[in-house]
């Protein structure tokens, strides 16, 4: 609460001030004068209240400012939500603000808002049904659930992609409103899951983790899709579908890191079509092919400008990749050590913790880690741990060299962690041992006392190594004794006198001597230390030492600290043999002088990797809320069957829903821009092909943007103008092609058609189609021609028998179908010399007509005409069409 | 993803907040400046705590707390991207990023945050897609208040980095090769680290919708990049040109990076004696610097910087070229050269004086170097050319090369 007092003290102040620009400049007028809220909110309510609309904007956007300074302004709701249906645009954005903000305190009077809402959601601009729903959505009232569930199913469908964004976006707000619709809502982001525009991928992937990440299921159909569209979704997004795919991956693809040497040639061999190299393995170890195009797809993506793209696929391929491709991602961590301190700091956390287990990463880069003097101490600190990390024989030299640096650092947090390095280093690499401990010796002599105490620290560890080389060392150090206080140091010092005072025996007794009159102004650790070092004296020396030990006991017996008073009551009975003395007395020396371990000297990010890097429970090395784990490979690679699509039904979805004159394509990446011509209606066509990966298309992209540029222009025309203008822009558009036989049914044979939208050459009543015929399989097929048709009257020109078709060759052959001018498929046989296989060709609507040119008069008036016939009948639209066919041509 | 946010200033007042989902009392950021006043620099706040019920992600910029709520795993680089795409945003939209700007745009920058974020993910982070919904403030804003009503196309095109309908009369493209020498210099003057960080700053005007194609001289250089999403990634890969349909305005392209595994040239040399004495309390200082590898350019705005020990009470110095300033709150000796003149090399030369009692510092302090050489690119990297396609116009084209020391550091 000290904040909200303090920012009230600021108000007088604030106001002065911005009363002075008021009369000055008339921008900031807006947001000033604050102080006296409530009498404020009066004039505000009465602006709000008034027919200018400039007054009611004034209003509103002192409202906002009051809801970003984080005031109260929950008392104006009423007078606010009166204007949910401005037409002002402005005006409604800041509403819409308000509305966000309060709609949970005030529910009654939020939903008188929701029917505007409703409305705006069938508005013929997207970009309105898109806020509407956002806006909805965003309410967080319970009892609008089930509108809010409708709406979302509603705008999945939409036409716009940008409305289809919104409503992904919606379904998370929805589930943690009310987590009981989640079976509901993962019918949705099934749905969505699907969807191929790049602007949805994100979101939806993003409700998908957020509702139902277990239900990996739904990635199977949607996997290669996915992979396939990430160069072209937005950042953000990437960033999502990255996580999830690592995960994904970690549950569908078997371990490529069992044979680390041969995979080399596993990767080669899986590009070149030779697999001889592969083949000569005893065990080979085959990357599945969806494995490696996630692993190709992403990799790109490591020269994105955005940060936190660049680390989720640094991290993706820390977990997914084979080990000897990793390396690949060096080099874009260390560029992201340039960029800002906070990114800095998170990728210097991720390096530290790969450089354990991977030196060779970023060895090479070894000096992009050295410090500067102008970095943060948490950054410094960082950098350090990394470059111990990667300290080996070669280049331990260097390194020590570098720390020799900072050690003499001004900042003495930092210098003290380069002692903690320096004693990793000498731990790790015994060659440099006795030159890290004279260092270390040397610094004794500093004057900072942190550089001493922790060079105290360092030195009692490595000791403990090898102790016996060392006397001197430790004399030298209970000579310092006197002049250091720190307290951890001096605990330090004594713990190594009392472990080796064997070595020093004329120094420890002195030693102990001057602990027991300083004794009661000491540290509680140093108080510790103390009573076990005369413990360990009374037990190897207790002629000299008796009464000291006694007289340090008596002391702790009565201490405040209770750790001490305790130690004081166990040392006492270990050690001082009395008639009520356990059996443990007889091994007191055995206790307390046993040889110790010595202490291992480690990373402090040695556990981290059992979080996924890149994620907040790695940063703060403890599991965050919603953190889930990564799961181990499974032994036996899942069916990879499961992500194969199938190929795409021969029902085009073109119907056009409802008074919206559009038509849906099945084609990637320009679907979004060409329903997003359709409305904005004025884009001229060169937009075509900016994303970079649609570049196998572009060969269809002028005939694509020829093809909306005149559909834009029946725009407007209705119903029976589209069916026409389908048949006039017919031959330039993409051709779509249909699947009549699939190769796994057939024994090889797969047969796709498409109607070429020519007239029949053969008779003037049949459509003409033409079949693509490949031979899948690995022999040669015969003869291979139509047989039965069923009704046997179905009036079809067959194309001449091929006699021989070469295994990977394919044929396009054309033949006239007679439909009789209805939409009944025509069934019959493809037969080849040994087999039957029974097919059927389902004709369009739009495929059975031809195109005629009209004037716009006669346009007219044939419209009129089938309008007519329209509303007097409820013929199906099909036949109508159809009998205005006779006429068209 | 994010929850909340605050904006707080250097001395801890909350001046924003805005709320994603349901509100956040303020006192979550108690954990904040708890951390804040353990730290004592701002600069050493660690940017990731913990809190019993959230997480808090921060950043510092321009004297100010930009802090986020989290409440559950999120990949902490989002965040913090995100954050400075914030700061960068307003900064583009008023000029700077500090705590006067956005208190006299409140409602800008509030609207803004709305509109970046829906429920917590980022939405429109695209400045060319902010601009057509939230107008920055220029005259026409405050003469007319309801200017946005067009609606934004941006987002929907495949291009949604690019305005639509961008018309100018006279068509202009700029870009500008920026690089930045990092180095660390020791004592004897040998180089212990050296490397180019290199950015192509774009300023392009066009009108329609063109599509340019860049091309280097020497690509061969640039061994690690990064793109603005406009680029092309996979004509990168094969051609090594930088094919792309521009944002409209200024935006950078790419940038690169010489790491230290190459040679980099230092375009001058530092000779310095700094040295306290033992007896009285006073030290000496003799710094000198001299061209090294210019390419025959002349190198400007050479200023060094030297944080000396907290120690040093006051510098009598003199300097043969340009003026010196000494800092007596933080201790900064600020060294303004300007061009360097090779005939006549630029002194400073002096004593210092320690508070008395206190022993000399332990260390003496490194240099700062900062320096500008213009028309030179210190990597050798040059534009080939740039073609446009698209357009029918003709389009003014430049290119302009700068190099500037970055983190150029001299050990003493």
């Amino acid at each position: 609460m000290s904040s909200t007092a303090l920012y009230n003290d600021q108000g007088g102040a604030e106001t002065a001030v911005e009363a002075g620009q008021e009369s000055t400049s008339s921008t900031g007028a807006a947001f000033g004068l604050f102080s006296a809220d409530f009498k404020k909110n009066e004039d505000l309510k009465e602006m709000l209240e008034s027919n200018k609309e400039s007054h009611k904007l004034e209003a509103m956007k002192r409202i906002v400012g009051l809801i970003a300074k984080g005031k109260n302004a929950s008392e104006l709701f009423p007078a606010v939500v009166k204007n949910v249906a401005s037409k002002n645009i402005e005006l409604k954005k800041l509403v819409y603000v308000y509305l966000v903000r309060y709609a949970e305190e005030q529910q009654d009077l939020a939903l008188l808002s929701i029917s505007t809402f409703q409305r705006a959601l069938k508005d013929p601009n997207q970009f309105i049904r898109a806020s509407a729903l956002r806006v909805l959505s965003s309410i967080r009232v319970p009892i609008i659930v089930p509108i809010m569930m409708l709406a979302i199913k509603e705008a999945s469908t939409d036409l716009s992609p940008y409305v289809r964004k919104t409503s992904a976006h919606a379904i998370q707000k929805l589930y943690s409103l009310d987590p009981d619709q989640k079976e509901q809502l993962i019918e949705v982001i099934e749905k969505l899951l699907k969807d191929k525009s790049t602007l949805v991928a994100g979101s939806v992937v993003m409700a998908f983790e957020e509702v139902c990440p277990d239900r990996i299921d739904l990635i199977h159909k949607n996997y290669r899709k996915l992979c396939n569209l990430l160069v072209d979704v937005e950042e953000w997004g990437q960033v999502v579908i990255i996580s999830m795919l690592t995960r994904y991956a970690r549950t569908q693809f078997i371990n490529p890191w069992k044979e680390d040497g041969l995979d080399e040639n596993n990767e080669t061999a899986f590009y070149d079509s030779d697999s001889e190299r592969n083949q000569t393995e005893a065990k080979p170890y085959i990357m599945d092919p969806d494995h490696r195009l996630l692993l190709r797809n992403t990799k790109p993506l490591l020269q994105s400008r955005n940060t936190a793209v660049v680390m989720s696929v640094a991290q993706l391929y820390w977990h997914l990749a084979p080990k000897h491709e990793v390396s690949v991602v060096t080099k874009s961590l260390v560029r992201l050590l340039r960029s800002h301190r906070e990114v800095q700091f998170i990728v210097l956390q991720n390096i530290a913790t790969m450089s354990i287990q991977r030196k060779g990463m970023f060895e090479p880069f070894m000096k992009s880690f050295y410090v500067r003097s102008t970095d943060p101490t948490n950054i410094k600190t960082l950098k350090l741990e990394i470059l111990t990390n990667l300290a080996n024989e070669a280049n331990i030299s260097t390194i020590l060299r570098e720390f020799q640096t900072y050690v003499k650092s001004q900042d003495k947090e930092f210098a003290a962690a380069t002692i903690q390095a320096i004693g990793r280093c000498a731990t790790n690499i015994s060659e440099v041992a006795d030159t890290c401990l004279n260092g270390l010796v040397q610094l004794l002599s500093n004057r900072d006392e942190t550089v001493v105490a922790e060079s105290v620290v360092v030195i009692k560890k490595l000791l403990q190594t090898q102790p016996s080389q060392h006397s001197e060392i430790i004399k030298h150090m209970a000579k310092l004794f006197d002049n250091i206080t720190v307290p951890m140091a001096r605990a330090s010092i004594l713990w190594l006198i009392g472990e080796y005072c064997e070595k020093v025996p004329k120094i420890a007794p002195d030693v102990l001597r001057k602990m027991a009159k300083t004794f009661t102004t000491e540290e509680d650790i140093v108080k510790l230390q103390t009573v076990n070092l005369a413990a360990k004296l009374y037990l190897t020396n207790s002629k000299q030492t008796k009464l000291l030990t006694q007289y340090i006991l008596n002391l702790g017996k009565y201490d405040q600290n209770y750790d001490i008073r305790d130690r004081t009551r166990f040392i006492r009975q270990l050690i001082v043999p009395s008639e009520k003395s356990s059996a443990l007395n007889k091994y007191a020396r055995r206790i307390l002088l046993a040889s110790k371990p010595a202490p291992v000297l480690e990373s402090a990010f040695k556990d981290r990797d059992r979080y996924q890097l890149g994620t907040l429970s790695h940063s703060l090395n403890i599991k965050a809320t919603g953190y889930q784990e990564l799961c181990d490979w499974p032994t036996i690679a899942p069916d990879a069957s499961v992500r194969n699509v199938e190929i795409i039904e021969p029902v085009n979805e073109w119907v056009p829903k409802a008074g919206k004159s559009k038509q849906r394509k099945s084609e990637k990446f320009y679907s979004d821009e060409e329903e997003d011509r359709d409305e904005a209606g004025s884009e001229s066509s060169s937009t075509e092909d900016s994303s970079s990966s649609s570049s196998e298309e572009s060969d269809k992209s002028s005939s694509a943007s020829e093809k909306t540029s005149s559909e834009s222009e029946a725009n407007s025309i209705d119903l029976f103008a589209l069916l026409c203008s389908q048949v006039t822009t017919s031959s330039f558009s993409p051709v779509k092609t249909y699947d009549l036989l699939h190769h796994m049914s057939a024994k090889g044979l797969a047969a796709k058609y498409h109607f070429p939208r020519q007239p029949c050459l053969y008779q003037p009543c049949m459509v003409a189609v033409q079949v693509i015929l490949t031979n899948c399989s690995d022999h040669n097929l015969e003869e291979i021609h139509i047989g039965d048709r069923i009704p046997a009257s179905l009036n079809i020109h067959c194309f001449n028998t091929i006699e021989r078709l070469e295994p990977g060759a394919a044929v396009t052959v054309s033949m006239g179908i007679d439909f009789s001018d209805s939409t009944q498929a025509a069934n019959f046989q493809l037969c080849t010399k040994s087999d039957k296989f029974n097919v059927s060709i389902q004709p369009v609507v739009g495929e059975l007509l031809t195109p005629s040119t009209m004037t716009e008069e006669d346009f007219c008036m044939e419209q009129t005409f089938v309008f007519y016939f329209h509303c007097l009948s409820d013929i199906p639209l099909c036949f109508l069409c159809l009998v205005m066919g006779p006429s068209c041509r | 993803m994010i929850h909340s946010l605050f904006l707080i200033n250097n001395t801890g007042d909350i001046f924003l907040e805005k709320h994603w989902k349901s509100v956040i009392g303020r006192s979550v950021c108690d954990y904040f400046f708890e951390a804040k006043d353990k730290a004592g620099d701002p600069e050493n706040v660690p940017p990731v705590l913990q809190t019993p019920h959230h997480y808090l992600i921060s950043i510092y910029r321009g004297k100010l707390f930009l802090l986020s709520v989290i409440q559950s795993e999120v990949s902490p680089l989002f965040v913090i991207e995100f954050l400075h795409r914030v700061a960068d945003t307003i900064q583009d939209y008023f000029g700077e990023c500090s705590e006067n700007v956005i208190k006299e745009n409140l409602v800008i920058v509030y609207e803004l945050l709305e509109e970046m974020l829906d429920n917590g993910f980022p939405l429109a982070t695209e400045s060319n897609v902010l601009k057509e919904m939230i107008r920055p403030p220029n005259i026409l804003r405050s003469v007319v208040n309801t200017l946005t009503d067009t609606l934004p196309t941006g987002q929907l095109s495949n291009v949604p980095w690019r305005r639509a309908g961008v018309k100018y009369t006279n068509n202009e493209a700029y870009f500008d090769v920026i690089e930045e020498i990092d180095a660390i210099i020791d004592k004897s003057g040998t180089t212990v680290f050296a490397e180019i960080q290199g950015a192509i700053e774009a300023c392009v005007r066009l009108t329609g919708i063109p599509d340019l194609t860049l091309s280097f001289m020497n690509p061969r250089l640039l061994d690690d990049v990064s793109f603005h999403p406009c680029v092309r990634f996979k004509r990168w890969e094969a051609e090594r040109v930088l094919s792309f349909i521009p944002p409209d305005g200024n935006f950078t392209l790419m940038t690169y990076h010489i790491s230290s595994q190459n040679l980099v040239a230092i375009p001058v040399y530092v000779k310095q004696n700094i040295s306290f004495f033992d007896t009285a309390s006073c030290g000496r200082l003799d710094i000198t610097i001299g061209p090294k590898q210019t390419m025959g350019k002349m190198v400007e705005g050479l200023s060094v910087t030297i944080p000396m020990p907290k120690s040093v009470h006051s510098a009598n110095l003199t300097a043969t070229q340009g003026s010196y300033t000494f800092d007596l709150a933080t201790k900064v000796l600020v060294w303004d050269i300007g061009k360097l003149n090779p005939q006549k090399l630029p002194n400073l030369k002096g004593s210092l004086s320690i508070q008395s009692g206190v022993p000399k510092p332990e260390e003496n302090p490194s240099l700062s170097i900062g320096l500008k050489v213009q028309q030179l690119a210190i990597s050798g990297i040059k534009v080939n050319r740039l073609d446009m396609y698209g357009e029918k116009y003709k389009p003014f084209k430049g290119v302009k090369y700068v190099t500037k020391a970055g983190k150029f550091q001299v050990r003493t």
